[in-house]
């Protein structure tokens, strides 16, 4: 067996009527992944707090599963990114909201705070279920980064584990890199000629990442590259909407600076516009 | 190969030179400059333009839109003011160029565009009309112009002078000429375009009064063309524009509606032109812009107007065999030449006749039939319509196309309801592009959020860069709302990809509701309210052509008599909703339609639209699922079942995975003929449920070229079953 990029999975509990839905999902990925939960409530002890979560989670424990309770009172976002450096969680599973009226989801503003300054991965969930959905279909970023290689690394894991069918790298190429305008025929045919290029590197680039993993991972999995033209971070949630990805799995921004959030740009877009289950890749 | 097509283009220069001349004359007086500028405009155009531009048929010139500001900074800034105005707005529109703004002119919404061309039309008829029947009025403003017109026809009747009448009658019988010239088929006549026929029978009625009747003119003097200058006149003449004005607002005000006006007016002759190009080639607008930029200045240092392309004389070229920029240069060497040897002749000209033909041109910017054009599209485009139509005879240009950008964004929040849908997502890069990883390697645009004069150059953008002789869809699903600017641009881009050999496709809005029979029609995504269908899209009337062609029955409504689908496998996770758009023969045993399903339940539930076809069989077949190898996805649902290989088929098995209960049944129904069959056609995904057949390729609605194959596809396979 190879290692466990997820050895601990962290979920923040709030007492709200998604409560049962969202401890159902990471015990489920906890049992899936043979990692220990760490059940994080920001709140006073309370007896009647406890027996609720653990009945709950009956089904689970009979199951062996291995958990955690921690209550701990103050500000939520720094209680969890706290907690997350001192038990050293790997994977911290935070709950989406759903817009008004549209069948759009994003993060609020507390995950959202939560997201940019974790130190560990997170997965964001869209639509929480008691029931299990199969996840059949993941979408992982091929981006030019030296993340990338975490990303699909821990893409295969997931999808090794949750015995997901498909597996789509998206490399996101950016408009720039083309460096040709197009205006005429000519410039069209060069165009076209500076994105086979650019594709076949990337392709290339994706190849010797994949070598890299291993067999067992790959094997059950149907593994395809996807070259997209676009906005970086834009374009690969408009692809997982347009295929209907189950999941999206996708590297850390590097450092968020004011103007980051003022002109969004890589994972902000996703935040702002959930397309699926995305999973941020430390 | 230049020099092959070199006779051709001579020709159509020399024809359209033929138009240009009293085009030019008019047009420049209509701006009150001198009749010889708008001829200096067409020429310093003609050459530098074919030299350095980047079109291939388009033709250069004094264009009919900046007639109105070219009016106002003459009378504000004088006639060297306006030159220095004119080469300020020739620096501008070079800067345009190398910045690359030639999509500038998709940012406008195109009713708002034609209220400006109508408001400069009716402003052109509005001043010449009078000159048209011999009564020289000055005015403050346009709209007074244009209400003085009844007493001028009147007034007619009471001129004590017969000079006057006389060219009344000239401006009259020039306006017979124009309007009932194109419906005389005769082809000699339409040898010499209308304007020139003018200038002819005018030119020779004051040679016959000269030479023949030996009488003076009986046109009054004032109302003969003046002041054509000879060569040596021009070149010792040449105007020294003032730029003393520079430091004023009215002078900038000029400069900027200039750049505008004439921007616009080449970029959208240059889209236009692009589409009647014989040989298909895409111009470079940037390069272009610059080029007529540089002409600009240098025309407006000559003592010319402002040069755009213009489309009239274009289409004229491309009708009389222009194939490259040479007939343009020609066009301008023979009117070099008209003036160096006819200058004089020029002067027999009665200004009415000219006049005449820019009060058709005046006319057919602003005519009825293009209102209830619009109207047809819907009232809100009315709407925009004259509010930029209004403001901009009221006020002046630029006030009027804000307006119209102004009124259009309003209109479209009122209609969707919903300020935050633009505001939020103004900024999004809404269109993804990929290519598909199909055997046809077809491009696939998906747009979200909304589509509006305001994002549609993200759009344009993604769609210029796939060649036109590919296969395009685009997908519209995952978008709220699109405007009647960004239908009418993907009609032209539809025109586009027929004449070059490839296929454009949009999808995903026969959902979206509109309140007019216009195919350009705006549409929005009415929550709730089903499908009331009151608009076929391009699609659905294509399908209702498939089913006539076929010999197959087609209904567009939503229906939920879905039962038939029940028994297949596929649908055994999912939940059908509705099929729509079906087409089907008289026994109802094949079907081709729209499906509406969707997976999952409550929040999880993802909806999806397909396209499948449905084919009874007459005798029972074993149930199988075939797909090709790797999609397991769909088959999911027989997880716990194995590939089935084919024995003597090992690259069957290999590229096709076949799934059922009854191994032996289903090896014994996969003979040679069928795996032959399966094997020599793109892949589909078939499953069989004993007694029918359902088939389909994507999970998402197909395009009309798919519906085709999907159709042949089907029918063929029924064959082979049978």
């Amino acid at each position: 067996m190879t290692r466990n990029p997820f050895k601990t999975i962290a979920i923040g509990v709030a007492f709200s009527p998604n409560l049962k839905a969202n401890l159902y999902e990471a015990a489920r990925l906890s049992q899936f992944f043979g990692s220990k939960l760490l059940l994080v409530h920001v709140g006073e002890y309370s007896e009647e707090k406890n027996t609720t979560i653990i009945e709950i989670l009956g089904p689970f424990i009979a199951n062996r599963l291995d958990y955690e309770l921690v209550f701990q009172p103050g500000d939520p976002v720094e209680v969890i990114l706290k907690i997350v450096i001192k038990s050293r969680v790997d994977l911290l599973i935070l709950g989406a909201v759903q817009r008004e009226n549209f069948l759009t989801y994003y993060v609020g503003s507390i995950a959202r705070k939560i997201t940019r300054k974790s130190l560990c991965s997170v997965l964001l969930l869209i639509n929480p279920s008691i029931e299990r959905i199969a996840c059949k279909h993941i979408v992982v970023n091929g981006l030019r980064d030296e993340r990338t290689r975490h990303a699909i690394e821990a893409a295969f894991f997931v999808g090794h584990a949750l015995k997901s069918e498909q597996l789509t790298i998206v490399e996101e190429i950016a408009q720039q890199e083309v460096a040709v305008k197009v205006e005429d025929d000519r410039s069209l045919r060069k165009a076209a000629i500076m994105k086979e290029k650019l594709r076949r590197r990337e392709d290339n680039r994706i190849r010797l990442i994949l070598e890299e993993i291993p067999e067992e991972h790959k094997s059950q999995l149907s593994v395809k590259t996807q070259p997209i033209f676009g906005r970086r971070g834009y374009s690969i949630g408009h692809y997982a909407q347009v295929v209907r990805a189950d999941l999206l799995v996708m590297n850390a921004p590097g450092k968020v600076g004011f103007w980051d959030r003022l002109f969004p740009h890589d994972i902000e877009h996703i935040l702002a516009e959930l397309p699926t289950d995305v999973l941020i890749v430390q | 190969m230049f020099l092959k097509a070199l006779p051709k283009n001579v020709f159509s220069g020399f024809v359209v030179s033929l138009i240009a001349l009293p085009l030019c004359l008019g047009l420049a007086m209509a701006s009150d400059a001198p009749p010889i500028s708008g001829v200096i405009t067409a020429i310093v155009g003609g050459v530098l333009v074919s030299l350095l531009g980047g079109s291939h048929v388009t033709i250069t010139g004094p264009g009919n839109g900046l007639v109105g500001v070219l009016l106002v900074a003459v009378t504000t800034l004088g006639l060297e003011g306006a030159y220095a105005a004119v080469i300020c707005s020739g620096v501008l529109v070079l800067l345009l160029g190398f910045f690359r703004m030639g999509k500038l002119a998709d940012f406008f919404p195109s009713s708002a565009i034609q209220g400006m061309l109508a408001a400069i039309g009716l402003i052109i008829l509005g001043k010449q009309f009078h000159i048209m029947l011999g009564n020289k009025i000055s005015l403050e403003s346009s709209i007074d112009y244009l209400l003085e017109i009844p007493s001028t026809i009147l007034g007619i009747f009471s001129y004590e002078n017969m000079g006057f009448v006389y060219a009344a009658i000239a401006g009259i019988v020039s306006l017979a000429i124009m309007l009932f010239y194109p419906r005389i088929r005769n082809k000699y006549l339409q040898l010499i375009p209308a304007p020139m026929w003018i200038v002819l029978i005018s030119v020779s009625l004051s040679y016959y009064f000269e030479l023949v009747a030996q009488q003076p003119n009986p046109i009054h003097p004032d109302y003969m063309l003046s002041g054509i200058p000879t060569v040596q006149e021009i070149i010792s003449q040449l105007p020294t524009p003032e730029f003393g004005y520079m430091r004023g607002l009215p002078f900038w005000t000029s400069v900027i509606a200039l750049t505008l006006i004439a921007s616009i007016e080449s970029l959208l002759s240059i889209k236009a032109v692009d589409k009647l190009d014989p040989q298909k080639r895409r111009s470079n607008v940037n390069r272009d812009l610059k080029a007529l930029g540089l002409a600009t200045v240098g025309s407006g240092f000559l003592g010319g107007l402002n040069v755009v392309t213009v489309i009239a004389r274009s289409s004229v070229n491309v009708n009389n065999g222009g194939t490259n920029r040479f007939s343009n240069f020609a066009h301008a060497m023979f009117l070099v030449i008209f003036i160096v040897l006819f200058s004089t002749q020029l002067t027999r000209i009665p200004l009415p006749a000219l006049m005449a033909i820019l009060v058709y041109t005046g006319y057919k910017l602003a005519s009825p039939n293009l209102i209830r054009k619009i109207f047809s599209v819907g009232k809100e485009q009315l709407l925009i319509f004259f509010t930029t139509l209004l403001v901009t005879l009221f006020v002046d240009l630029i006030s009027g196309i804000v307006a119209g950008v102004f009124i259009t964004f309003i209109i479209h929040i009122i209609i969707n309801r919903n300020l935050g849908l633009f505001l939020r997502n103004f900024l999004k890069p809404n269109v993804l592009m990929y290519r598909e990883d199909t055997s046809d390697d077809n491009y696939y645009v998906s747009v979200k959020h909304f589509c509006s004069f305001l994002n549609f150059y993200k759009l344009k953008e993604k769609l210029d860069a796939i060649p036109e002789d590919r296969d395009v869809v685009v997908d519209f699903s995952l978008c709220e709302f699109v405007d009647h600017t960004v239908m009418e641009n993907l009609n032209g881009y539809q025109d586009l990809f027929l004449k070059r050999g490839g296929h454009f496709e949009v999808i995903g809005l026969d959902l979206h509701g509109a309140d007019s029979k216009h195919p350009f029609a705006l549409r929005r995504v009415i929550p709730g309210l089903g499908l009331l269908h009151i608009n076929l899209t391009n699609r659905q009337t294509t399908l209702q052509e498939i089913a006539d062609d076929y010999q197959l029955h087609y209904e567009s409504e939503q229906t939920e008599n879905v039962h038939f689908l029940d028994s297949f496998r596929y649908f055994q996770t999912k939940k059908i909703e509705s099929i729509y758009n079906r087409l089907f023969n008289t026994e109802n045993t094949f079907r081709l339609f729209d499906i509406n399903y969707s997976e999952g339940e409550f929040i999880a539930k993802e909806k999806v639209r397909t396209t499948m076809l449905h084919i009874k069989l007459n005798h029972e077949i074993p149930e199988f699922t075939l797909d090709r190898e790797g999609f397991l996805e769909r088959v999911y649902a027989f997880a716990g079942f194995k590939d089935i290989p084919i024995e003597n088929h090992s690259d069957f098995s290999k590229r096709f995975y076949l799934l059922g209960e009854d191994e032996a049944a289903i090896k014994r129904f996969f003979d040679d003929d069928l795996v032959h069959f399966f094997e020599s056609n793109p892949y589909y995904h078939v499953e069989s449920n004993g007694t029918g057949l359902l088939v389909f390729s994507k999970e998402r609605l197909a395009g009309v070229k798919e519906i085709k194959a999907l159709y042949d596809f089907g029918k063929r396979l029924r064959e082979v079953v049978k």
